[in-house]
């Protein structure tokens, strides 16, 4: 079940990149891909599509909202909590 | 005061997707209005349109913009790059700077409205896509535009309605003239061919379920068209200094408001805007060869638009032509204006004066010369073009040939 969020979460940050999943590194930031503030939204707006979760990311101030972002395996870890928090 | 001339033009329409296949198409009298082809059509009374059938996005834009484009930016921007392409200027420095946008719109992004109060009515979503915002916002067409040509000067969007292209066009060619700007790029666009869009104009049943026969005794509405016009508007000097190819010369412009009724327009209205662009033009009547009307296929409009036309030229009246080329593209609405401009410009160039189609029996309210179904050669000096929208806001251009 991990395994399988890591992968469709970076395959959605992959589209937002315009890269392949494979190109994409757990160490990186959305900066360092080339997303930017619309792209990080969009992102976002898929991650809740694609697991039906609501994620608490404030686009006014990105570092102060609960969902990390700042690279993407914080992403990848947010978006597991956030999940198994609805299951529970 | 300075000259302004038009150095660049582009379109997409239900004539075709440039300003060749649009005029030739317009020179054969070839009607774009067919079967819409939308969801729930079904539950629409009225199912024709000047729609642009065929038109596929991703042909033109990648994924990212088409999240970001709605259908009215995607035309503006398709237009614009045409009418930029043939002015031949590239924008940077101190021209990027003078030069900007200034666009015509009426629905803006109503696809996008529709499709999303769509998922949130209808299918009860609890979420719409973030872009929905800068997608349908009126300003989006003006915004992509300025931001793919690195237009820096003043931009902004005009609404008004039927005449929201020529108040934009007359709003640049003001602009250029007095020195605001160098170059404006200017235009009008409009995409309100889905449900909800039609299902509106339904609503006030003034909308022809079978054509749009300007000026025929047997007319019985409008029909809708979308698409976009666009034009480059350029000092003449900064024209000619470069050797650019000018393809007409805007002399005058004028607007007034009717101040009488939200939906029925006023001869006395219409005439003031007539005469208000013949004056700022220092135009003699008898040097109008040519008048794209206003020509919406509704009752009133026509023979209102005639009866103004008749006041202001009196006995030249009967010497001039005057057409609606909606009988072929449909009503833009926001766009319309731009796109019918283009018949002006071909009577000037070319000496061809685009016809009236669908006529078919004379109106003795609407007796002028409309060209009935048949393009005309004839050698053209000044044409007009009027705009009378709703809300009694009225807008004409006078177009020069050079």
């Amino acid at each position: 079940m991990a395994g399988e969020i890591k992968e469709k979460v970076i395959a959605i940050i992959a589209e937002q990149a315009m890269l392949q999943p494979s190109d994409i590194e757990m160490t990186q930031s959305l900066d360092d891909l080339g997303i930017d503030s619309l792209g990080v939204v969009e992102a976002i707006f898929a991650i809740e599509e694609e697991f039906d979760i609501s994620v608490p990311f404030n686009a006014n101030d990105p570092g102060a909202s609960e969902f990390d972002v700042s690279t993407v395996a914080s992403i990848v870890g947010a978006v597991e909590g956030l999940v198994a928090a609805q299951k529970a | 005061m300075r000259r302004v001339v038009i150095t660049g033009a582009g379109t997409i329409n239900a004539l075709g997707a440039s300003v060749a296949a649009t005029l030739e198409a317009m020179r054969e009298g070839r009607c774009g209005i067919g079967p819409l082809q939308i969801r729930d059509l079904d539950r629409l009374s009225v199912q024709i349109g000047g729609q642009i059938i065929g038109y596929d996005e991703t042909a033109h834009f990648n994924r990212q913009q088409i999240n970001l484009y709605d259908r009215f930016t995607q035309f503006a921007l398709l237009a614009a790059r045409e009418a930029i392409d043939q002015s031949g200027l590239t924008f940077s420095g101190e021209l990027a700077a003078r030069s900007g946008v200034v666009m015509g719109t009426s629905g803006g992004g109503l696809n996008t409205q529709d499709d999303n109060y769509r998922a949130v009515y209808e299918e009860g979503k609890n979420r719409v896509h973030p872009f929905v915002v800068p997608k349908l916002m009126n300003n989006a067409a003006t915004s992509h535009v300025s931001m793919e040509h690195n237009l820096k000067g003043p931009s902004f969007t005009v609404s008004t309605a039927c005449a929201s292209s020529n108040h934009a066009i007359g709003q640049a060619f003001q602009m250029v003239r007095t020195g605001l700007a160098d170059v404006m790029v200017t235009g009008g666009t409009e995409a309100m061919l889905c449900f909800g869009g039609v299902k509106a104009w339904e609503g006030l049943r003034v909308m022809s379920k079978d054509a749009c026969r300007p000026f025929s005794a047997t007319r019985n509405g409008m029909v809708q068209g979308e698409g976009a016009g666009m034009f480059v508007l350029e000092e003449y000097e900064h024209a000619r200094a470069r050797g650019a190819d000018i393809l007409a010369e805007i002399t005058g412009f004028a607007m007034s408001s009717d101040a009488a009724d939200i939906v029925m327009p006023s001869k006395q209205g219409a005439a003031r805007a007539i005469m208000g662009a013949m004056r700022d033009g220092a135009i003699p009547l008898d040097a109008v060869g040519y008048i794209n009307a206003h020509g919406t296929g509704t009752a009133a409009n026509d023979k209102t638009e005639c009866a103004a036309v008749a006041d202001v030229f009196g006995h030249h009246a009967n010497d001039l032509m005057i057409s609606s080329t909606k009988s072929m593209h449909g009503h833009l609405i926001g766009g319309t204006g731009a796109v019918e401009l283009l018949a002006c410009i071909m009577a000037l160039r070319d000496g061809v004066v685009a016809p009236t189609i669908g006529y078919e029996e004379p109106d003795p309210e609407c007796a002028l010369d409309v060209v009935p179904n048949e393009a005309r050669e004839a050698d053209i000096e000044v044409t007009l073009s009027n705009a009378f929208a709703f809300g009694g806001l009225n807008a004409v251009l006078a177009l020069r040939r050079i």
